[in-house]
């Protein structure tokens, strides 16, 4: 009786786990290709620079140069695919920047922050600041 | 009890029947083989932090979220806010895991710096040990992935895991973790969350690349690795890592 | 909107991962294991005074052995997949190594004792029902029909070998468990070697309590009179295997305190805060020190019928808690 539990055990054991099941280690490399196929949902600075040097020229000459454009401006790959379809919204300038700037203890003491409202008297950043290359 | 012969072919036949038919499914429906470009053996994947250039904006953490549709209320990556008193508990905080950034810090006195955190995707990982299925794996390229066709969400690995990175998805009911953004690196890509950090505190390595900054970093620099007393072959190294962060 | 952690606990942690479905089943083996202990005390210690509880012993672990996948299953994010366990085990994970224990101690040596115990009746069965009951007899009887004095002898010989084996193994089944919650290095207050020691105790402990009360339970419904030498002797194993779990418990919390390590501070503020009432009030004080005192008193006075019957009924159902 056990015997023939054993060998249904085998044939269900044949059937249901795919054969490549250990080729890499104890799990189903199938799953590396799965997980390699997922869609992006972030293009890379890389892709924004084929159509927009102007404003890549810009951002490279400034304190800005090292952050990557869709830090600012969210996940854009669906702009990439399709640009005229998928138009980019412009950042929410007021909080945006704060989240980075605002000063605070736990920031490196290099880094440029200060208490934005003083600063600005709630004026919006940018009524002073460009974006991309914000050095006054 | 006695089988007669016509039974056993009975029984066999049906069986080779159903082995067949599932293996020829299994090759219809099987997965494509790798892309030529990109080959596992040339790369071992890790990342470095620069605790100094973390401003605790938060950017990584939305990105991530949003690359990989991390569900509200779990973190594949999150950042702490240490602030240390001397000669007492350090004061550590993570509002929604850093998504919206901080609060303004109260005490402007103490010693207080951000530390971001994700799966240090580690060599010897105490998750991958005591999965019951192999459902999570690491890579041949040394990132630690979950397969959700195959977990059975018993939960195993998150209790193993020393670094609190995994989870429970709500909806698929599988484990769920950081992914080293595999389907990224794989394309050439850095991830998500480095690609978005605004002043390169977070960095993607290769050690398998001689060119890698990371061999400079690890030969100029302070490292550690996050409780390396556990031994798990973390790969996520930091610099100037406080002594009070756990 | 999830209000954010502070102190050291991670983000991902605020949801409890293990509750208690996965809870239940420790303490179901547990039931098993000291179930069977108490039943292999009869066959192979020779202790003929608890005779009258050996098969209640081995019903109540197979019962419960057989309830005890279930809140697993319930626990499981996809409980339809949980036969991968056995398709692909990982040989490093101790929980897959665990389906096998189980499968072994289910299948050789609860089923095959019962089976063993209650040939003789099921042969007889066999013979002297009709229809359809005829037929389950029959199967049960799997081929072998001889209940000469020869074949009884066979029978205990077997039987001895099976419980002789089955002992490891029902330490082995609830030690297995305590080793998967031990070898969690991240976790300090589950890592220790002790653990499965302790829970292999406190299963004995609990198996025999819940055995103890079902065997007056089942006295009480059948209407027949208890045997008071098995109860005494059922008591008395039951406070010695307590005094060996409540040590070794102690042993761990002594210990614990007084090398007061980093997870110290944090397991410390615990129990005196969230884990108070159900660790301190209702596991220590009335699930232990007030169970011990009532066996501990029977063994240094002697009372009556009545109020021992009445002493250990409320030992064993508060041990259980």
């Amino acid at each position: 009786m056990l015997l023939g539990g054993l060998v249904v055990f085998l044939a269900i054991r044949a059937v249901v786990v795919p054969k490549d099941f250990g080729k890499f280690g104890h799990y189903r490399p199938g799953a590396l290709e799965t997980i390699s196929a997922r869609s992006i949902a972030y293009a890379g600075h890389e892709q924004c620079l084929q159509c927009h040097d102007q404003e890549a020229k810009v951002h490279g000459g400034g304190m800005h140069a090292k952050v990557s454009c869709e830090t600012c401006h969210g996940p854009l790959a669906k702009h990439t695919d399709d640009p005229t379809a998928n138009v980019p919204k412009l950042p929410d300038v007021a909080n945006l920047c704060r989240r980075c700037h605002e000063k605070d203890a736990a920031k490196p003491k290099g880094f440029h922050q200060v208490d934005t409202l003083a600063h600005s008297q709630g004026m919006l950043c940018n009524s002073c600041h460009q974006p991309h290359n914000p050095q006054l | 009890m006695d089988l007669s012969r016509r039974d056993i072919f009975k029984i066999g036949g049906k069986l080779l029947l159903l082995a067949s038919a599932g293996a020829t499914l299994e090759e219809i429906l099987g997965a494509a083989p790798p892309s030529e470009a990109y080959r596992m053996a040339d790369h071992w994947w890790g990342m470095i932090i620069d605790i100094d250039k973390c401003i605790g904006c938060g950017s990584c953490v939305r990105a991530c979220a949003q690359e990989n549709q991390v569900p509200a209320g779990f973190f594949r990556t999150w950042v702490e806010r240490y602030q240390v008193e001397e000669g007492k508990q350090p004061l550590v905080d993570s509002p929604n895991g850093a998504m919206d950034g901080f609060p303004p810090s109260k005490r402007t006195d103490l010693k207080s710096f951000f530390v971001p955190k994700l799966c240090n995707q580690c060599a010897s990982s105490p998750c991958v040990q005591v999965c019951p299925v192999g459902a999570t794996f690491v890579s041949p390229d040394g990132v630690v992935l979950v397969d959700e066709t195959y977990c059975l969400g018993c939960r195993y690995c998150v209790q193993a895991c020393p670094y609190g990175c995994r989870y429970l998805h709500p909806q698929k009911r599988t484990v769920d973790k950081c992914t080293l953004c595999y389907h990224r690196i794989t394309k050439g890509l850095t991830t998500a969350c480095c690609e978005n950090c605004p002043t390169g505190a977070r960095q993607l390595v290769d050690f398998k690349n001689p060119e890698d900054p990371v061999h400079e970093f690890l030969r100029n620099n302070k490292v550690e690795v996050l409780k390396p007393y556990m031994a798990t072959g973390a790969k996520v190294y930091y610099k100037d890592l406080d002594g009070a962060v756990r | 909107m999830i209000p954010g952690v502070d102190g050291f606990i991670y983000p991902n942690e605020v949801e409890l991962q293990w509750g208690l479905l996965v809870v239940l089943y420790p303490y179901i083996t547990g039931l098993v294991a000291g179930a069977f202990i108490l039943a292999s005390l009869e066959r192979v210690f020779k202790v003929e005074a608890v005779r009258p509880t050996y098969r209640l012993a081995l019903l109540t672990a197979l019962a419960f052995l057989l309830v005890a996948p279930l809140p697993l299953q319930l626990h499981l994010g996809h409980p339809e997949r949980s036969l991968e366990m056995y398709l692909t085990p990982h040989r490093s994970s101790a929980m897959a190594m665990f389906g096998f224990v189980y499968l072994w101690y289910l299948m050789v040596v609860l089923l095959l004792e019962i089976w063993l115990e209650y040939r003789a009746d099921i042969v007889r069965l066999a013979q002297t029902t009709t229809g359809w009951q005829r037929l389950v007899y029959k199967l049960l009887t799997l081929g072998s029909e001889n209940v000469s004095p020869e074949a009884r002898r066979i029978d205990d010989k077997v039987s001895y070998i099976v419980t002789v084996i089955g002992i490891p193994s029902a330490f082995l089944l609830h030690g297995y468990v305590g080793f998967i919650f031990g070898s969690i290095k991240a976790n300090p207050w589950w890592s220790s070697p002790l653990m499965p020691i302790v829970f292999l105790f406190s299963a004995m402990v609990s198996g025999i309590a819940a055995v103890l009360a079902l065997y007056m339970a089942f006295m009480k419904v059948k209407k027949m009179p208890l045997d008071m030498g098995c109860l005494d002797t059922i008591a008395k194993y039951l406070f010695y295997t307590f005094v060996i779990d409540f040590s070794l418990e102690m042993l761990d919390l002594v210990q614990r305190t007084y090398e007061a390590d980093e997870s110290f501070r944090t397991l410390d503020f615990m129990v005196h805060t969230r884990l108070w009432g159900s660790q301190v009030i209702l596991q220590i004080c009335v699930g232990t020190l007030l169970p011990l005192a009532l066996l501990a008193a029977n063994q240094l006075w002697r009372f009556s019928v009545s109020r021992r019957k009445a002493m250990y009924l409320a030992a064993s159902l508060l041990t259980m808690m």
